[in-house]
C-alpha cells in the first residue's frame, strides 16, 4: 500500500545520473558496486531484519552465482543470458540444502552456523580445480544485447540498477502480502504464527531462498562486471560486511539495504582515497578508522540510518479501510446444538517430576460458553496448550468432533476450527492492527510467494483484509485499525487477539484471560460480544480470573486446582461448592 | 599410517585443541554474560603473542600505547555519562583506573623493552597490557550498546575486530614473529617427545578450566556473572551491577586470549591477522558445545584440534574446509534433537 511515486522518482534519478555532464566515470563504478552490495543487503533485510535469521554466509551465495556463470560461459561457452536463470537456480538449490540444515537452528546457533559454512565454502572455492583455485576464472564474456556489449562500468550500470529496483519492488510486494505477514511474524517467535496455520520452518526456508537468489543475482552481475572471479570477494569478511551493510542501513527496511550499501561503499572509498593524504605512510589506517566509525555509527543509531532519516518526515496516515463487502468462504457445516465439539479425556502433562495437568476430563458442546477457572498455577494455560497442539499430552486423549487429535501440530488444530488467544499477548508490535488480525485468516487465503511478488494476489488479499477489517469492527476497534499493534494498551491488544482468532472462522474459540487489563465498560462489551458469538453458533472456552465476569457469562464452569479437576457445573453450583471455596480461600474460610 | 605418525598427530592436535578450548571457553563466557559474540577474541590472541614476542626481542610494543589511548577514551566515556552527577571520588577513581594505571604500565614497558627482559617479565607485561585493552574495549565499544540486540552487538564486534586487526598491522608489521619458549627443555616417553612448551599448554588449560569452574561455582562474583547471564534485568533488580559483570567477562576473555597467544607463539609463527582463524576455531568448539557448556566446549575443542591435525596431514589443501564443515553434521544433530522452543526476541 506504499506510494509508488518516490520509487519512480528514485528510478528516474538513477537513470539520469550517467547523463549529467561532469560526473566522473569513477562515480559510476562506485554506483555499480553500491548496486551489487544493495542486492545482497536487500536479501539480508528480509532474512535478518524482518525474519530474524542472521546470516554471515551470504557472500557464499554471491560466489555460487558468480562461479556458475563464470564456469558455464568460459568452459561451456553458454550465453550470459542463459546462465542468469542457472546462476539463480544454483544459488537457490544450495540455499535449500543449507537452509534445511540451518534455519531450524535457534538463536545464536544460526549466525554462527552460517559463518561456519560460509568459511567452509570460501575455502572450497579456492581449492577446487575446475573453479581455478586461488586464481579464479578470467576472460568471462560481457553481457550483450545484440551488438551492444556492456563492456564499460557505465553500460552495465543500467543492468545492475534495473536489477536493484525490480528486486526492491518484488521484495516489498512480498512483504505486503499473506506470505509477507507470515514472514514478519517469524521474528516474534513461532507459537502465535503456528496457531494460525503458518508453517514456520517453510516460511524461514522461503526467506532464506529469497535472500540467496538475490545474492546469486548480485554474483552473476559481478562476474560480468569484473569479467573475472576470484575467491576473495566471497570470503568470511565479505559475508560479515554484507551483514553490517544491512544493519547500518536499517535491517528492517528494504531501502535501508540500499542506503546501507551506499554508506558503506562510499565510506570505504573515501577512507581509502583520502586517509593516506592525512596520515601518510601507514598501512591499514582505513580499516581502523572504518571499524571505529562503524561502532560509533551503531552507538548513535542502533536501529540503522534509514529509520533515523525517516523519522524526520512526518508520518502519513497510511492505509485505506478495506472494502468489507468482499467475503471469504465460511465454514461449510456448523455442528448442531448439543453435539460435543471438544472432548478432553484424562489429559495429563508432566514436566519432569511436575504434574501440570493431572488426568483432567471435560468437554465443550456446541453453542456454549465454558469457563476454566482455578488459582494461579492450576494448569489452565497448559490445558490450553495441550488442546491447541503447542504441547503434546503425556497421556490421555483429546478429540475434536469425535476425532482424536493427540499428536496434531497447532497448524492442524486450527484447520479443525479451533482458534485461540494467548495469556501473554503475542502480536507483532511493528505491524498494524489490520495486518496482525489478517494473520488469523492465513489459512483462508491461497496466494503463494510468487503470486505475491508479482501482485497476482490482489483479489485474494483484498478478501483477507476485508475479513480482518470486519472482525476488527466486530470487536469495536475500527478506530485503531491502522495503528501499530504495539502502540495499543494491553487490554486493547487482548481484544486484537480475539479479532485475530475470529478471523479463523472458528467453531470453538479459546480465550486465555481475555478480560485482564480491561476496564469495566470494556468487560461488559466483551461479555456481550461473547454472548453474541455463542448465539451465532460458536462455542467459547475461556480461562479467566475475574469471577464476576465468569459467573455472569459462562454456561458451565470447570475448576482446576494443582492440575486436577475439583469441580464442574453451572455457575450457581460452583459458587457454593465447598471444594472450590477451599481452593480459593483456604481451609480456614 | 604408522603408530608414530598417529601419536605425533594426536599430540599436535591435543596441543592445538587445548588452545581452542581456552578460546572457546572465553567466547562462551563473554556471550553468556554480555550477549556479545566476541569476534575480536582472535585479536587478543595476536596482541598477547606479538607483544610478548616484541618485548622478548627487545622491541617496544605499540599495544602499551594503545592501552593508554583506550584508557583515556574509557575515562572520557565515564565522565561524559556521569556528567550530571560528577563528584571528586568518581573522577579520581576513573582517572586512576583508566589513565594512571596504563601510564604506569607504559612507563614500565618502555623501561624493560630497552633491556631485553626475562621471560617472566615479558609474560606479565603482555598479560597486563592486553587485559587493560579488553577492559577498556568493553567500556568504549560495548557498554553503550548493552541494551541493543545481539545482531547490533555482533556488528559492533566486527567493527572492533577490523579496527584492532588494522592496529595490529600498524604495531607489529606484516612479518610474522616467534617468541621464546615459556618453558624450555623436553623429554621423551617411548617414541613421543614432550616439549616443556606443550606441557605448559596442557597445564595452563587445565588450570584455567578448573579455575573458571571454581570461580563460577564458589565465588560471589562468579555467581553474579551467572545471574547476569541468565537474566540481566533480574540480576540488576537483585543489586548486581551488570556493567561490572561485563567488565569481568571481558577482562577474563582478554587474559585468556593473551595467554593462549603467549603459549602458541613459541610453537608457530604468528602474524597480525592470524588471530581471526584461531579464534574462529575456538568458535567451532564453542558452537559444538552449544555456547553454554564449558566441559563440552573443552572436549569439542580437543576434537577440533585433532581433526585439524589429521586433515592437515592427509588433505592439507582441505584442512580449513574440513574443520569448518565439521559444524554441519553437529548443527544437523542439534536441530534434529532440539525441540521447538519458544523464544521472544526484541
Amino acid at each position: 500500500m506504499q506510494s509508488r511515486l518516490p520509487i519512480l522518482v528514485f528510478a528516474a534519478l538513477m537513470a539520469a545520473i550517467p547523463f549529467v555532464p561532469g560526473v566522473p566515470p569513477f562515480w559510476i563504478v562506485l554506483l555499480d558496486n553500491i548496486g551489487l552490495a544493495a542486492l545482497v543487503a536487500m536479501g539480508l533485510v528480509l532474512l535478518t531484519g524482518v525474519g530474524g535469521l542472521t546470516s554471515f554466509g551470504q557472500a557464499a551465495f554471491v560466489g555460487f552465482g558468480a562461479y556458475t556463470t563464470a564456469v558455464l560461459t568460459t568452459t561451456y561457452g553458454l550465453s550470459p543470458w542463459l546462465t542468469l536463470p542457472l546462476s539463480l537456480v544454483v544459488s537457490g538449490v544450495f540455499a535449500v540444502l543449507l537452509g534445511l540444515i540451518t534455519v531450524r537452528l535457534s538463536g545464536h546457533y544460526l549466525p554462527l552456523g552460517t559463518l561456519a559454512w560460509g568459511l567452509g565454502l570460501f575455502y572450497l572455492f579456492s581449492k577446487l580445480e575446475f573453479l581455478g583455485r586461488n586464481d579464479g576464472i578470467s576472460a568471462i564474456p560481457p553481457l550483450s544485447i545484440g551488438a551492444f556489449r556492456m563492456l564499460s562500468p557505465g553500460s552495465i550500470y543500467y543492468a545492475i540498477w534495473a536489477a536493484v529496483l525490480i528486486s526492491a519492488l518484488l521484495t516489498m510486494n512480498l512483504l505486503d502480502s499473506r506470505t509477507g505477514r507470515a514472514i514478519r511474524a517469524l521474528r516474534r517467535g513461532h507459537v502465535a504464527a503456528e496457531a494460525f496455520g503458518v508453517h514456520t520452518p517453510r516460511a524461514k526456508l522461503l526467506v532464506f531462498i529469497h535472500a540467496a537468489v538475490l545474492a546469486g543475482l548480485s554474483g552473476w552481475l559481478y562476474a560480468h562486471l569484473q569479467r573475472a572471479v576470484t575467491p576473495t570477494p566471497f570470503g568470511a569478511h565479505a559475508g560479515i560486511e554484507y551483514l553490517f551493510i544491512a544493519v547500518v542501513g536499517g535491517a528492517g527496511y528494504v531501502w535501508g539495504g540500499v542506503l546501507g550499501a551506499a554508506i558503506v561503499v562510499i565510506l570505504k572509498e573515501v577512507l581509502q582515497s583520502y586517509l593516506p593524504l592525512i596520515l601518510p605512510g601507514s598501512g591499514q589506517v582505513e580499516t581502523i578508522v572504518f571499524g571505529i566509525m562503524l561502532v560509533a555509527l551503531l552507538q548513535l543509531a542502533p536501529g540503522g540510518v534509514w529509520p533515523w532519516l525517516m523519522s524526520f518526515f512526518p508520518e502519513r496516515t497510511r492505509g485505506r479501510k478495506p472494502d468489507t463487502s468482499l467475503k471469504l468462504e465460511t465454514r461449510s457445516h456448523s455442528p448442531g446444538q448439543g453435539s460435543v465439539l471438544l472432548q478432553v479425556e484424562k489429559a495429563r502433562k508432566q514436566f519432569g517430576g511436575v504434574v501440570a495437568v493431572n488426568n483432567v476430563s471435560f468437554d465443550v458442546q456446541a453453542r456454549e460458553i465454558v469457563a476454566l477457572i482455578g488459582p494461579n498455577g492450576a494448569g489452565k494455560s497448559t490445558t490450553f496448550n495441550l488442546i491447541t497442539g503447542v504441547l503434546s499430552a503425556t497421556s490421555g486423549s483429546i478429540s475434536v468432533l469425535g476425532k482424536k487429535v493427540d499428536r496434531a501440530p497447532p497448524q492442524e488444530i486450527v484447520k479443525l476450527g479451533i482458534s485461540r488467544t494467548f495469556q501473554h499477548v503475542k502480536l507483532v508490535p511493528d505491524m498494524t492492527v489490520l495486518e496482525n488480525v489478517a494473520i488469523g485468516a492465513h489459512l483462508r487465503g491461497q496466494s503463494g510467494p510468487l503470486a505475491s511478488m508479482l501482485r497476482l494476489d490482489r483479489v485474494d488479499e483484498a478478501k483477507l483484509l476485508a475479513e480482518a477489517a470486519r472482525q476488527i469492527e466486530r470487536v469495536g476497534l475500527a478506530e485503531q485499525m491502522h495503528q501499530l499493534a504495539g502502540s495499543l494498551s494491553l487490554g486493547q491488544q487482548r481484544i486484537v487477539e480475539i479479532a485475530r482468532a475470529l478471523c479463523v472462522d472458528p467453531m470453538l474459540l479459546l480465550l486465555d484471560e481475555p478480560a485482564a487489563g480491561l476496564r469495566h465498560m470494556e468487560k461488559r462489551q466483551l461479555a456481550k460480544l461473547l454472548r453474541d458469538l455463542r448465539d451465532g453458533g460458536m462455542s467459547v472456552l475461556l480461562v479467566e480470573h475475574d469471577m464476576g465476569f465468569v459467573m455472569n457469562l459462562a454456561d458451565r464452569i470447570v475448576v482446576l486446582d494443582f492440575g486436577t479437576k475439583i469441580a464442574e457445573g453451572t455457575p450457581a453450583t460452583i459458587k457454593t461448592n465447598p471444594e472450590v471455596i477451599k481452593a480459593y480461600l483456604g481451609v480456614a474460610a | 599410517m604408522n603408530t608414530t605418525i598417529m601419536l605425533f598427530l594426536l599430540q599436535d592436535g591435543i596441543t592445538n585443541g587445548a588452545i581452542y578450548a581456552l578460546l572457546g571457553l572465553a567466547l562462551v563466557l563473554v556471550f553468556a554474560v554480555t550477549r556479545v559474540i566476541l569476534i575480536p577474541q582472535g585479536e587478543f590472541v595476536t596482541y598477547g603473542a606479538l607483544t610478548y614476542a616484541s618485548l622478548a626481542s627487545g622491541q617496544m610494543p605499540g599495544t602499551a600505547k594503545l592501552a593508554l589511548a583506550m584508557g583515556i577514551g574509557a575515562c572520557a566515556f565515564d565522565l561524559f555519562v556521569a556528567r550530571k552527577t560528577l563528584h571528586s571520588r568518581l573522577i579520581l577513581r576513573s582517572i586512576l583506573a583508566n589513565i594512571v594505571l596504563p601510564a604506569i604500565v607504559l612507563a614500565l614497558t618502555i623501561y624493560f623493552a630497552a633491556q631485553k627482559p626475562p621471560v617472566a617479565v615479558c609474560i606479565a607485561l603482555s598479560l597486563v597490557i592486553v587485559a587493560m585493552i579488553g577492559l577498556y574495549l568493553y567500556r568504549i565499544a560495548f557498554q553503550p550498546l548493552a541494551h541493543t540486540s545481539v545482531l547490533v552487538l555482533l556488528i559492533a564486534s566486527v567493527g572492533v575486530h577490523l579496527a584492532l586487526q588494522g592496529l595490529g598491522l600498524l604495531f607489529f608489521g606484516a612479518e610474522g614473529q616467534r617468541g621464546p619458549a615459556v618453558l624450555s627443555g623436553a623429554f621423551t616417553a617411548g617414541s613421543l617427545r614432550f616439549t616443556g612448551q606443550s606441557l605448559t599448554v596442557y597445564g595452563i588449560t587445565i588450570a584455567f578450566i578448573v579455575g573458571l569452574w571454581l570461580f563460577f561455582g564458589l565465588t560471589l562474583y562468579g555467581k553474579a556473572l551467572r545471574a547476569t547471564a541468565v537474566n540481566r534485568l533480574g540480576a540488576r533488580l537483585a543489586g548486581i551491577r551488570t556493567t561490572l559483570s561485563g567488565q569481568i567477562a571481558f577482562l577474563l576473555a582478554s587474559v585468556i586470549g593473551a595467554l593462549s597467544g603467549i603459549m602458541i607463539v613459541p610453537i608457530t609463527t604468528l602474524y597480525y591477522d592470524s588471530g581471526f582463524l584461531i579464534g574462529l576455531k575456538g568458535f567451532v568448539a564453542a558452537i559444538i558445545g552449544g555456547l553454554v557448556s564449558y566441559p563440552l566446549t573443552a572436549g569439542a575443542a580437543v576434537f577440533v584440534g585433532i581433526v585439524e591435525a589429521f586433515s592437515s596431514f592427509y588433505a592439507s589443501n582441505y584442512k580449513e574446509v574440513i574443520v569448518f564443515m565439521l559444524l554441519i553434521p553437529v548443527l544437523l544433530l542439534r536441530s534434529l534433537a532440539a525441540p521447538a522452543v519458544e523464544e521472544e526476541k526484541d
